[in-house]
């Protein structure tokens, strides 16, 4: 809520108006009524037809004012709205660009997802109508208990009983709905994961002909949900009844405690009249505060879920190491890390490399090559031991300065429904030429060329619309494009053929000689040409040196390279 | 065209609400019940107030009393009735919504996988969870709304004819004005709201991919231009929204038609009281029952805005649920039980988009139980090779056979049931590691489930986590990598026993280490089965019966290992390839 009420605050003056509208709006309304019952009890009975024209004019007047300042009104609370929400989504999503990998990982994607969308959609509509209804009903309730209470405040004191009663009871029932409906939003994510996740695995799902179950499942999620949603309905749906049965109970008891005062002439006829419409719009009001209560719950849950993301800490620190001069481009010094502090996931990790070396690495699956890349782009810090790079500590640099110095292919890693040239030139500014370059080198060029629009083919979502081989080959293109200091490709060329993977390789050592490579690969023939191939087991390095040298000294190595290569070069 | 739509599309909404039509005819009878008895309570307490005008001292105090327990009664029996009718629509509204979402649920699992390849993850779940859910809201409250002021409508209109007709010709010209003035605002409006439902969706697609995409983002630095990228998305769905509420003035319109008419019937009531037409008190009970009515009228215009976008969420749900299905199967389709496994391809020839063709001119048989190797360069048509061996998609010309029937004379269950499929992309779904292995064979035991675990080499690694094969895989889990996955799809494969087996870049991501170890395993598991395998890794297809080598769509070559590296081709090049 605090969050809410400090993006508001930026648009004080503008809200400030608005609701100084919506108040002239609403007062002009209560003085409608008001008109026209002095026109009929003073002016009708004086039977000049010129005063009643006035008086007629004077309402049309009023009506249309009203009309003017509540369109305006609600015109700047949509603003307003429309204003915090985009600044809210704006700051949430900049915040969520800035997370370390520790804390994406602690939030998780898809829930990131929910609170840059479902989450900004609750608090728009909470804005909105905290504006539209927000001043008019406090305004009309308090203003309608005012009334009363000059004309009568023993009658008033009888509706003011009313109506500490509806209103422990709107809260009683409200209290009880709620929590039912954090449990339905935790049901719908259940629900919408289902869904997700048919879209993903349509084609496993069809395959083995398991449409009939995926449906049932999905029955389920939304039987589960209807269920909680017709509880928390059900329970909600009593206010509205019990609300209008306690009011019109406060309105015999006006009527019947007014007979009496009336009896006994403490109080006139006429005033218990008065007092039954203003016993209405009372009660509009109450029934709109309620609204915007529960509303406000709803609203508070969600401000809750961006807040925790915008309070993030920021986990990077810079810590100040000398720099040694070096001759070697990066430099792992006896690392060990662990991601969840338990056992190590990679231990006494040592290697040097020098500018435009390559370095090679293979090793089993969860052996921990992706981890040495995570530590080197300093993803997650090291445990122990230290990574250098031109012989400054990694933990010195500015992340924007050490990024700046990679090209990067992660394993899975993404592509955007935006045409090739933009998925390559990634906003940088490259210009045709880079972009061009970097899919050559990258063996994209030839299928982009035979595309009918070339580079500016657009990309469906997830990039459907391409073979695994030809994603790759942009996402190569991608990190070659702006000739990197340092290319990291983590199993980026398994989709690729030999062929293909072999000019790449070649491409690679005659045009980015200056460009310190890593690559991770399961295929022997993407390394062997390395300067240095790192043989990873269970974190550990098994093995370290050339092809050559490896056939000979780590079994492991040569059993992959015979079965691999069949034995035909060893 | 388009502008017809709208409406219509809340129309498609009436069959779901006519399967509800006695608990609708019980809404309207309870309606009427609770109404009817709150029309009361202003005559009662008209009388009550009669017996108290006679002043002090005069006031039959019993009297009083005795119209003050009518009255509680009274109240009590029309809350009670209206207490009914909210939980009886809670049940309609609620029952048309779930039936909806599985209807578009249902609706999508039919759909060709093609529909997939064109759609954002992000917009089809907004259609199911954001656009649903204006419907909810909107069924919800409205037809309750609209429900309990239908009585209240007709029954002060009844009530202010009795009073005085004369009076209510100023009616004559205030609801027409106030519907023109409705009708025309929703027609400026309306486009706003669609254009607002189909921004929202792609807000939602936008911010599904980029985060999809966030470790990428931030190792190529670029936050800024990503930014900037969605403070444009941002700006153009804010700006979708504040058109949409811009043009909603339905609310202060009726306000002031409402006043407007107000302002008439006292300058017009004026004039008639003069000219001795009506009384005074016939004046005010005439006011208030005008009140009475207009609230409602208020409300329906309300109700018409809320109702627009309604009207463009539907129109995006029955989108959906208009698209065509997978064609069904042939009316004779065939069964196939006894699959021996021999499959063909006859001159097929097939396209994504017309007038490109990705295959071309493509035959070959598989004999039962051999295994046909696809290899080429990447973005051949390999995959579309098994896009079609499946029927994800249908060939344009040529036929297709399986066991001499052509696929398209087969159910597709049976066919697909003929395969069992591991592909580059291995697919998991939350739920345990337990599921997720027996998914195609939910009777298996945990003893086969350990079994085929152990073969796969992902037994150790289960063991290994603290739940073991009750651990839950959710889509964020880091912990598993994508070979693992990939063990794990096979794994769920080695559970079927069908006679025919795809295997698409399947061990790709695994490593030769953990491959070698398989390897026994992965013959056992294409022993007696046909199987169709795409590979890069040459030693995976070294023994197949047959390699196809495929380039730009055709088949260029094709024979054994043996065979093509005699032939000093394009295989033979490929395959050298790798010793560079």
């Amino acid at each position: 809520m605090k969050t809410i009420l400090h993006y508001l605050g930026r648009h004080k003056w503008r809200m400030t108006f608005g609701l100084t509208m919506k108040f002239v709006g609403t007062v002009l309304e209560l003085v409608l009524p008001y008109l026209l019952s002095y026109v009929i009890d003073t002016i009708i009975p004086q039977g000049q037809l010129n005063l009643i024209f006035l008086a007629g004019g004077l309402m049309a007047f009023c009506a249309v004012l009203a009309y003017v300042t509540s369109v305006w009104a609600n015109r700047i609370a949509s603003k307003v709205a429309v204003l915090t929400t985009q600044e809210i989504r704006s700051d949430l999503f900049e915040r969520i660009l800035t997370l370390s990998n520790r804390q994406i990982d602690g939030f998780g994607i898809s829930s990131l997802q929910t609170r840059m969308t479902a989450d900004s959609y609750a608090i728009n509509n909470f804005i909105n109508m905290m504006q539209r209804i927000g001043i008019r009903a406090p305004i009309l309730l308090l203003g309608g208990i005012t009334v009363t209470m000059l004309m009568d405040p023993v009658l008033s004191a009888t509706l003011v009983c009313a109506m500490v009663v509806i209103g422990s009871s709107i809260f009683s029932i409200t209290r009880r709905g709620l929590p039912i409906y954090s449990l339905i939003q935790k049901k719908l994510d259940k629900m919408v994961r289902v869904i997700r996740e048919n879209i993903t695995g349509i084609r496993v799902i069809k395959s083995l002909s398991k449409t009939e179950y995926e449906q049932s499942r999905f029955d389920e999620a939304n039987q589960d949900v209807t269920a909680s949603e017709k509880k928390a309905a059900r329970i909600m749906a009593l206010t509205n009844p019990l609300v209008n049965l306690f009011l019109n109970i406060g309105l015999v008891a006006v009527i019947y405690i007014g007979a009496v005062r009336v009896q006994e002439n403490l109080t006139q006829a006429g005033k218990i009249i008065a007092f039954l419409s203003y016993f209405s719009i009372i009660l509009m009001s109450l029934m709109a505060i309620n609204r915007i209560f529960i509303n406000a719950m709803q609203a508070t849950a969600s401000a809750k879920r961006i807040a925790e993301v915008l309070a993030t800490a920021d986990d990077v620190e810079i810590s100040y190491f000398e720099t040694v001069p070096s001759d070697y481009h990066i430099e792992f010094a006896d690392v060990s890390f662990s991601y969840f502090g338990e056992s190590n996931d990679i231990e006494h990790i040592s290697f040097q490399l020098k500018k435009g070396e390559t370095l090679g690495i293979i090793g089993a699956t969860g052996s921990g090559k992706s981890t040495i890349i995570r530590l080197l782009m300093r993803q997650y810090d090291t445990d122990q031991g230290k990574i250098l790079i031109n012989g400054k500590n990694v933990l010195s640099y500015q992340p924007k300065d050490l990024h700046e110095m990679f090209g990067v292919v992660f394993q899975n890693d993404t592509l955007f429904s935006k045409t090739i040239f933009e998925n390559i030139d990634f906003g940088r500014g490259l210009g045709q030429k880079a972009v061009e370059h970097g899919a050559r080198v990258a063996q994209a060029a030839e299928f982009i060329e035979s595309l009918p629009e070339r580079y500016q083919h657009k990309l469906t979502g997830r990039a459907t619309n391409l073979s695994g081989g030809q994603r790759q080959r942009l996402l190569i293109a991608r990190a070659l494009a702006k000739k990197p200091q340092i290319l990291v490709l983590d199993d980026a060329s398994s989709a690729l053929d030999y062929q293909t993977d072999a000019n790449l390789r070649k491409a690679l050592r005659e045009e980015y000689q200056q460009t310190t490579t890593i690559i991770i690969a399961q295929r022997i023939s993407s390394l062997m040409s390395a300067d240095h191939i790192l043989v990873l087991e269970d974190g550990k390095i098994l093995g370290y040196g050339k092809h050559d040298e490896l056939l000979a000294s780590c079994p492991l190595y040569r059993t992959i390279s015979e079965s691999q290569l069949g034995g035909v070069v060893a | 065209m388009k502008k017809k739509s709208n409406p219509m599309a809340l129309l498609r909404l009436v069959p779901y609400l006519l399967k509800y039509k006695w608990w609708l005819l019980l809404a309207f009878f309870l309606s009427a019940g609770s109404n009817l008895l709150a029309l009361l309570g202003p005559y009662l307490s008209g009388k009550a107030i009669d017996v108290i005008e006679l002043g002090s001292g005069r006031v039959d105090l019993i009297k009083v009393a005795y119209y003050c327990v009518l009255l509680v009664g009274f109240y009590a029996l029309a809350s009670f009735l209206t207490y009914c009718l909210s939980i009886l629509m809670v049940h309609v509204g609620k029952s048309i919504v779930a039936r909806l979402r599985n209807d578009v649920f249902f609706k999508l699992t039919l759909l060709p996988v093609n529909y997939y390849d064109r759609q954002q993850t992000g917009d089809i779940i907004s259609r199911i969870s954001y656009d649903i859910d204006l419907i909810n809201t909107s069924l919800s409250s409205d037809l309750l709304q609209i429900a309990t002021s239908l009585f209240t409508v007709v029954g002060s209109l009844v009530m202010m004819f009795v009073i005085s007709w004369q009076l209510l010709l100023i009616f004559c010209v205030t609801v027409p004005l106030s519907i023109y003035l409705t009708s025309r605002i929703t027609r400026r409006s309306k486009p706003m709201f669609r254009a607002r439902s189909a921004k929202a969706g792609e807000f939602n697609g936008y911010i599904e991919e980029t985060l999809s995409g966030l470790r990428a983002i931030i190792a190529y630095n670029r936050e800024e231009y990503t930014t900037g990228q969605f403070s444009r998305v941002n700006q153009e769905t804010s700006d979708a929204f504040y058109k949409s509420y811009y043009y909603s003035i339905q609310g202060p319109t009726m306000g002031l038609v409402n006043n407007l008419s107000l302002a008439a019937i006292s300058v017009w009531g004026a004039v008639l009281f003069l000219t001795s037409r009506i009384t005074l008190g016939n004046l005010s009970s005439f006011v208030l029952y005008s009140r009475k009515f207009s609230g409602p009228i208020n409300e329906v215009a309300n109700i018409i805005a809320e109702l627009q976008s309604t009207a463009s969420a539907a129109e995006r749900i029955f989108k959906v649920l208009d698209e065509s299905n997978e064609p069904a199967d042939q009316k004779d389709a065939l069964e196939l039980s006894e699959i021996k496994g021999q499959g063909a391809m006859e001159h097929v020839d097939f396209g994504y988009v017309e007038n490109q063709l990705v295959l071309k001119d493509i035959s070959f048989v598989a004999k039962a139980g051999k295994t046909v190797a696809i290899v080429g360069p990447t973005g051949s048509g390999k995959t579309t090779i098994i896009n079609l061996l499946m029927r994800f998609y249908d060939a344009q010309k040529g036929a297709i056979l399986i066991d001499d029937h052509n696929i398209l004379e087969v159910t597709r269950k049976s066919l697909r049931l003929a395969y069992s499929m591991v592909l580059q992309e291995s697919w998991l779904f939350y739920g345990t590691i337990f599921e997720n292995i027996a998914y195609g064979k939910p009777e298996a035991t945990m003893e086969e489930v350990v079994k085929v675990a152990k073969a796969a080499r992902i037994h150790r690694y289960i063991e290994s986590l603290p739940q073991g094969y009750d651990t839950l895989l959710n889509e964020d889990a880091i912990n598993i990598s994508q070979g693992q996955k990939q063990l794990l799809a096979i794994a769920r494969a080695m559970l079927l026993q069908s006679h025919m087996l795809i295997l698409d870049e399947a061990t790709s991501n695994i490593d030769t280490q953990t491959e070698i170890e398989i390897q026994k395993a992965m013959l056992s598991l294409m022993k007696n089965k046909t199987c169709f395998v795409i590979a890069h890794r040459l030693s995976t297809i070294q023994n197949a019966d047959l390699i196809l080598v495929i380039r730009d769509g055709e088949i260029i070559e094709s024979g054994n290992h043996k065979q093509l590296l005699k032939k000093q081709g394009f295989y033979h090049q490929l395959f050298m390839s790798q010793f560079n």
